[in-house]
């Protein structure tokens, strides 16, 4: 095949990737766009979106369960709901299957030509791509976007295989196992392990830490350690997973106590979801010249790496590892390389866990808050005292909104929640906080009744000292 | 209703008036007895004012910046609802009400017109109190500037650093309105790769300062000690090189519970051991009354850069000390003036004043006598420098000009040279300083 010459080589089609090329079409660059593993990356296909289709469905399912045994909100069902769980699988895969192809389209309104196939680079601006029938195509690029992404951690004495799963293994599995033990305690385990109990698992954790969740503060993950608690999942924290051990038929993990001891959990399936790394190999990096930065590779605002032309964004940069990060970063640097004179700087990114309940956080917790030297002051509004979400069987969870504000100027500095559908809230939190939003503005902010959102301005309120709908705090 | 007129009280020995400095309470607060209610500043302290009964403030006289006689009455106070006080608790007439009859009424006549000081805008809870009155504009360094994402995409596409424009929205946050405005005045940077022009931008921004409090009262003194005593300035360069080994050698090994040593320590004992013979500069005179007071104690101002403007704390018979002793009065009063913690009596009764700048750096200062004293040392910068020995080789040494200013009417040019050419003596032989 006649080798190819583009302005704009995008490697790698998540959700860095992908906008980044659609966004270089859009502006008339001469753009390619090369991954193996189906459009949309791990966030299309075994992350994001399969697994909130997946708890979408265990919801949906434990609350049949629950109507069918207590006839909650005088709706009653004459028989539990059964689960199917190859159905329940092949109505994500139609889902993460419209959108791939949706991707497909999308790439192809905007002129991008979008190879699948595996590119590994020669140099920095040169990269062969071995397509699905074997054969080669070599690509030369005037500018390349490095978007490859991360991939699961490993643990070497816990091998991906047989029962032992990761994230993308459990959003794929034929049959409910009956006892799952899941191997840490950061928001993809939890979010699975959650799921899973919500189809009727019996879960257990081992964490290594000494607690859950440990990136928010114990304020945020009280809600989430007592439905844990209420719905019988059992949390070993300081705890070390060492390893598989089969015996008499079955498979147990076997870990090591705070004291030292070694106990063993049985389980019909362990998953092991102990973080993401940045995929930094297999893909020709090495011979590239780009420097690291840790881990990580090295950029600044504009996404430049150390190789002039050579652009990198997404899980391969740093922290946060999420989507939204990747895909903004994209869009900058699509429009960098056609000339914009702009930059990725957010004031902050807001990061979700849907959990049960759900955990939302953008910016400083008062904690980080005060480490930086800033006096705060905060404002807590209970989700107990918002009416939709009492309509909506919330209120006995613990939910909350919280709200971190310089005291001097009332500069918004944080913005954090736990609740039932808080997540749909991230996005006026974000806004807020891009804005350079003050409490006033908040709380002078008329917002909808009756919605969630109303407790985000009584939750700026409280910090101002004069809530509506629960009284004043005592100062 | 019952409403307690409470007048200024009396805030210091000899005071007649006080400048307000700021209202800790406005119309509608409740007030206790003992309560802070008003700071106001005198000759040269700001002082506290309490409140002397409980009540519900229901209105206010006098602005910051105003200057009230003692016995005004600047605060009445509905006292219905209150227990009155038991005539003990009341303070007494000051000293000023009588005679200050027609001033008191003035005072009332200025302050009539203008409404009671609003209440907060916005709405502030009591307990934010005053820390959030004006929108602050200045941004600490390292601060991302606050503006929307658009603005700073704007500012990006016009070559503009944002944290160089001046932001008027809540918090300082910057508004399209400012960004244009800035671009306007023609504050853009339009030096960029391979782009022309300096990158420099116009500052257009004024600010009007009023002067009040401490740095008026500094004006004041300023003007009447430059426009009344006819200085004679004085220069001298003292060779420290002795005196510079002997304190780095003290300071190596001083006990940990002494202090280090600087030179205005030494300067301050060899001005101890000189001023007897020169009495006329650690002195006091009193124009009116045409009396020239001699001090046999030294009683020595040292001038202080405070958050709240200069301060002279005074080291009180500096003669009795030894050099750690006046390092350590020293120290302790620097940090007391800049905490403002500093007494009235610690910021008063100097009889000679020195004023360091030798830190930052200056060849010669003309420092400005410190009323009513009658001579003032000035220390500057010590450096090496090639000067010829004995013997017509060219030496490094460390030296250091001593600046000084005199009130000619009262010290003669002979007088004060004498004076700083015994200092100099004792600076440039320091073993002279610690002998009985």
């Amino acid at each position: 095949m006649s080798d190819l010459t583009c302005d704009v080589l995008v490697v790698g089609g998540g959700p860095g990737g992908y906008p980044a090329a659609i966004r270089a079409g859009q502006l008339g660059l001469d753009t390619i766009i090369v991954d193996k593993d189906g459009w949309g990356g791990t966030c299309l296909n075994r992350g994001c979106i399969p697994s909130k289709a997946f708890i979408h469905a265990a919801d949906k399912f434990a609350d049949m369960v629950h109507h069918a045994e207590s006839g909650k909100l005088g709706i009653s069902l004459s028989a539990k709901p059964k689960l199917d769980m190859k159905g329940l699988v092949a109505w994500k895969d139609e889902i993460v299957g419209k959108l791939t192809g949706g991707v497909e389209q999308l790439l192809k309104a905007a002129k991008v030509k979008a190879i699948s196939g595996w590119a590994e680079f020669e140099d920095a601006k040169t990269c062969t791509v071995t397509l699905e029938d074997g054969s080669t195509q070599k690509i030369t690029a005037k500018n390349v976007i490095l978007a490859t992404g991360s991939v699961e951690v490993e643990l070497p004495f816990l091998k991906f295989g047989g029962k032992v799963i990761g994230s993308t293994g459990a959003l794929d599995l034929e049959k409910l196992p009956e006892k799952l033990v899941v191997v840490g305690g950061g928001y993809i385990g939890l979010e699975l392990g959650i799921a899973y109990r919500k189809l009727g698992s019996e879960v257990t954790f081992v964490e290594a830490l000494d607690r859950i969740l440990p990136v928010y503060d114990k304020e945020l993950t009280r809600p989430i350690t007592r439905w844990l608690k209420e719905h019988d999942v059992t949390v070993h924290t300081s705890c070390k997973a060492k390893g598989v051990v089969e015996e008499g038929g079955k498979t147990f993990l076997e870990f090591e106590t705070v004291k030292g001891g070694t106990e063993r959990l049985e389980a019909d399936n362990i998953l092991v979801s102990v973080g993401r790394k940045p995929n930094m190999s297999g893909w020709g990096l090495e011979k590239m010249g780009i420097p690291n930065d840790g881990k990580f590779l090295k950029v600044n605002e504009r996404c430049e790496t150390g190789m002039r032309g050579v652009y990198a964004l997404g899980d391969l940069t740093g922290e946060p590892l999420l989507a939204h990060r990747a895909t903004a970063q994209g869009e900058r640097v699509a429009e960098i390389i056609a000339g914009h004179r702009t930059v990725f700087d957010p004031v902050a990114i807001a990061a979700v866990c849907f959990t049960e309940p759900e955990i939302v956080g953008v910016g400083l917790t008062p904690d980080e808050a005060k480490d930086k030297g800033e006096t705060v002051i905060t404002g807590k509004f209970p989700l107990a005292a918002n009416g939709r979400y009492l309509s909506m069987e919330g209120g006995a969870d613990g939910g909350f909104i919280r709200i971190t504000a310089r005291e001097s100027d009332h500069v918004i500095l944080g913005i954090h929640a736990v609740g039932k559908h808080v997540s749909e809230l991230s996005g006026e939190f974000a806004l807020a906080m891009e804005m350079g939003a003050r409490l006033e503005d908040i709380a002078g902010t008329v917002h909808v009744h009756p919605t969630l959102t109303e407790g985000f301005a009584e939750a700026a309120l409280a910090a101002l000292g004069h809530p509506i709908h629960i009284s004043a705090p005592k100062k | 209703m019952s409403e307690y007129r409470y007048k200024l009280p009396d805030v210091g020995e000899g005071v007649v008036e006080a400048e307000i400095v700021e209202w800790r309470i406005k119309v509608g607060d409740t007030v206790e007895e003992d309560q802070p209610i008003l700071d106001v500043m005198t000759d040269k302290a700001t002082v506290e004012v309490p409140c002397a009964v409980n009540g519900v403030v229901t209105k206010i006289v006098g602005e910051p910046g105003d200057v009230i006689p003692v016995g005004t009455e600047i605060l009445f106070i509905d006292t219905s609802g209150a227990p009155a006080p038991s005539a003990e608790d009341v303070p007494p007439p000051p000293a000023g009400e009588v005679s200050s009859e027609s001033e008191t009424e003035g005072a009332d006549a200025k302050a009539e017109p203008s409404p009671p000081r609003p209440a907060e805008p916005a709405t502030p809870p009591a307990s934010e109190g005053r820390k959030n009155k004006a929108a602050p504009v200045a941004r600490a360094e390292g601060d991302k500037p606050l503006a929307s994402p658009a603005v700073r995409q704007r500012a990006r596409e016009n070559d503009v650093d944002l944290g160089t424009v001046p932001g008027t929205g809540p918090a300082g946050r910057i508004t399209h309105q400012d960004l244009d405005d800035f671009i306007a005045s023609g504050g853009r940077l339009s030096a960029r790769a391979g782009g022309s022009g300096s990158g420099r931008s116009k500052r257009t921004g004024v600010e009007e300062q009023k002067i009040i409090g401490l740095r008026r009262k500094i004006a004041e003194n300023m003007v009447k000690a430059k426009t009344t005593i006819p200085h004679i300035a004085y220069v001298e360069e003292i060779d420290l090189t002795a005196l510079e080994d002997l304190r780095a050698h003290l300071n190596a090994r001083k006990r940990d519970d002494q202090p280090k040593l600087t030179l205005i320590p030494f300067l301050a004992a060899a001005l101890c051991r000189a001023l007897p013979d020169t009495p006329q500069a650690n002195a006091h005179y009193d124009t009116e009354a045409g009396v020239l007071t001699k001090y046999e104690g030294v009683h020595l101002g040292v001038a202080t850069a405070t958050p709240n403007g200069l301060m002279v704390p005074t080291i009180k018979h500096a003669e009795a000390m030894d050099v750690w002793e006046l390092a350590a009065e020293l120290g302790r009063l620097a940090r007391a003036a800049r905490d403002g913690k500093a007494t009235k009596d610690e910021l008063s009764g100097s009889t000679i004043t020195i004023t360091s700048l030798g830190a930052i750096g200056g060849l010669v200062t003309t420092p400005v006598i410190n009323l009513p004293e009658t001579a003032i040392i000035g220390v500057n910068k010590m450096q090496e420098l090639p000067r010829f020995d004995a013997g017509g080789r060219v030496v490094p040494k460390k030296l250091m000009n001593l600046s000084s200013s005199f009130d000619h009417r009262i010290v003669d040019g002979y007088e004060a040279a004498v004076l700083i050419q015994n200092v100099k003596g004792y600076l440039e032989n320091p073993a002279t300083l610690f002998m009985p």
